[in-house]
């Protein structure tokens, strides 16, 4: 692990492998938040989730503070995504995925039947792995959006995908290429432009799964500033297996492991002094 | 994935005493690999030079024929020099048209449903194998069903006739290639659009058919294509006529009548003993193949640069 420097376990006497204060603290502007004071804009309760008849995700529990920025870390195959899916329900797509239990958004059960599913994306939005542009101009993926929730004036519309893609970091280098296709761009661009895709419609809360994941190094950090602005306005969940990554952008770290969420709390604490022996080993390095 | 044990590493170094590893000798493999190979070539080259050798004999036998009034013109009286088959390809041309009409539409809502709405169900499953042993029937008997349906009972041949069974043809064609070209289509765009809290048909239209839309306009010009060089499904629905199609109803009208067509108009001329009806079946013959080729070749071109997603 890069970034990081060596302390001992008490118990076994082993080197482990801690994020730098110096690093977590920068970014950590709300490091004494009150964490039972703090409005929770998404709570997962009881939450099972059943891709056919195997189970992926056991009684998570889990509070998303409102503006405020929470990674989900594990290694891969613990249910990260499955988690953060089901908040937007978007699993739904899939015939044979379940889930049950509740996630409470803006005091109501996401989950029950009669959700309005339109509304419920407009306000979460979710960035994937993988960028995804639609096979239409850089503009009109922006608008995308917008066309489909708002009535605007072609002014207004204008504005609003300027303000977006501006808001991404990606209006200067895009200014000039409003009008060509969206998969013309780089995929770190790509990515941005789904950002501001996503951003445009003014959602409250951003999921993000992976998000920097297949893209290279200066667009990540790109993306990791723009995180640092985004969370401002929006609520982020953000999925990630790198580390740095979570300790660099995130106020809250839920671990998760094999479907369970084993260790909740400020990232600091998650970081500097995991309760739970799998949260230390996982940070450590010693599996992933 | 199991749970990592406390203080405990995998070794570095395998702790079994290991022989050590013999290279694999690659002469065998190599021999088989070159007779593979050798045998691909020869089946290939067998059979792009079939290929060619049947356009060849067409361009050579046909291209004499093909003036301005082999487009133009009535065929000629048994016997007679000139004339043309203007009243083929104008009747190939509509049967055709009508049976894309009818047929491509509804063959694409079909994909559409099957991959977007009906997809592992037990509806579409059923559909989809409906549609696979469609395919799968000879075209003659399509001809004779659509006879026994529409030809027997109406008490006469007709082009609409030989349409219906081109669009029966076709729509099992059409309804699968659209559900394999937007079984192409990711479902990471699928989420990410529906994510944005758009409803599922409008995701359909505006994203998923846009991204597969140059293979879902090749799918459909293939589709066409193939069927304007059907025979068997004309020989009992259209027939042929030595008229033009000069009116919808009445004796030979396209609903009313035998209705030339350029297939069975080949079929018809190849086999009379007069040099110039076998002049113009090779007439025939190269443009019909002339649009075939044609046509996949100007796809492929068109449609190129592939990928849009
Ligand atoms: N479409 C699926 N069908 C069946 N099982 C799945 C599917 N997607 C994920 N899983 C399983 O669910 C578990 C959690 O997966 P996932 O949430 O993707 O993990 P993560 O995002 O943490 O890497 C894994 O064991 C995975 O094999
Ligand atoms: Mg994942």
């Amino acid at each position: 692990m890069v970034g990081t420097k060596v302390r001992e376990r008490p118990d076994t006497g082993q080197d482990v492998l801690v994020a730098p204060p110096t690093e977590v603290a920068a970014a950590r502007a709300t490091g004494d938040d009150d964490f039972e004071a703090l409005e929770s804009i998404i709570s997962a309760r009881h939450l099972d989730f059943f891709y056919g008849k195997e189970q992926a995700l056991f009684d998570n529990n889990l509070e998303i503070k409102k503006n405020r920025v929470t990674a989900v870390i594990g290694p891969s195959g613990c249910g990260k995504s499955t988690h953060i899916r089901t908040y937007n329900r978007i699993y739904e797509l899939y015939r044979d995925h379940k889930a049950t239990g509740e996630v409470i958004f803006d005091g109501r059960n996401v989950l029950a039947p009669g959700t309005d599913l339109l509304d419920l994306r407009r306000r979460m939005g979710m960035i994937f792995q993988k960028p995804s542009p639609f096979p239409m101009t850089v503009f009109d993926n922006v608008a995308y959006g917008l066309r489909q929730h708002y009535r605007l004036s072609r002014s207004e519309l204008a504005d609003r995908v300027e303000d977006a893609l501006k808001r991404s970091a990606l209006w200067d280098e895009v200014k000039h290429k409003l009008g060509e296709p969206g998969v013309a761009l780089s995929g770190g661009q790509q990515q941005r432009l789904c950002i501001a895709r996503c951003i445009a419609t003014e959602p409250d809360v951003v999921l993000m799964d992976e998000p920097a994941s297949a893209i290279d190094p200066v667009a990540t950090s790109k993306i990791e500033e723009l995180m640092e602005s985004l969370k401002e306005n929006y609520t982020i969940v953000i999925v990630t297996h790198n580390m740095q990554q979570a300790a660099r952008v995130s106020d809250y770290t839920a671990f998760f492991y094999e479907g369970h969420i084993v260790e909740f709390g400020p990232t600091t604490q998650i970081f500097s002094n995991p309760q739970q022996k799998q949260t230390e080993d996982y940070i450590t390095g010693r599996f992933s | 994935m199991s749970a990592p044990q406390s203080g405990e590493r995998r070794p570095a170094t395998p702790s079994l005493a290991l022989a050590a590893l013999r290279p694999r000798s690659h002469g065998r493999r190599k021999a088989l690999d070159a007779f593979i190979k050798g045998f691909a070539y020869v089946a290939a080259t067998v059979g792009i030079a079939v290929m060619l050798l049947i356009v060849y004999e067409v361009v050579r036998r046909g291209a004499a024929t093909i003036d301005w009034g082999f487009f133009t013109e009535l065929p000629p009286v048994v016997g007679e020099e000139g004339g043309g088959l203007g009243n083929a390809l104008l009747g190939t041309l509509v049967i055709t048209a009508v049976a894309a009409a009818l047929a491509l539409p509804v063959g694409f809502l079909g994909g559409v449903w099957l991959a977007e709405f009906g997809r592992n169900g037990r509806i579409a499953t059923g559909v989809r194998m409906v549609a696979n042993v469609n395919m799968g029937i000879p075209s003659i008997v399509v001809g004779v069903f659509i006879f026994a349906l529409l030809v027997k009972p109406l008490q006469h041949y007709s082009g609409v006739a030989g349409s219906i069974a081109l669009a029966f043809i076709m729509l099992p064609v059409m309804a699968r290639t659209t559900e394999d070209m937007l079984n192409l289509v990711p479902n990471e765009l699928r989420e990410s659009a529906l994510a944005m809290g758009v409803p599922r048909w409008r995701v359909t239209l505006g994203v998923i058919i846009r991204a597969a839309r140059s293979g879902l306009i090749t799918g459909a010009v293939l589709a066409t294509v193939r069927v304007a060089g059907e025979t068997a499904p004309l020989l009992f629905t259209a027939l042929s006529s030595p008229y033009w199609l000069n009116s919808l109803f009445g004796p030979e009208g396209f609903f009313g009548g035998p209705t030339a067509n350029l297939t069975k108009t080949v079929y018809d001329f190849s086999g009379m003993p007069y040099a110039r009806m076998q002049e113009l079946a090779w007439g025939g013959a190269l443009v019909i193949i002339a649009a075939v080729l044609g046509l996949n070749v100007l796809m492929r071109l068109v449609f190129q640069r592939g990928k849009e997603w």
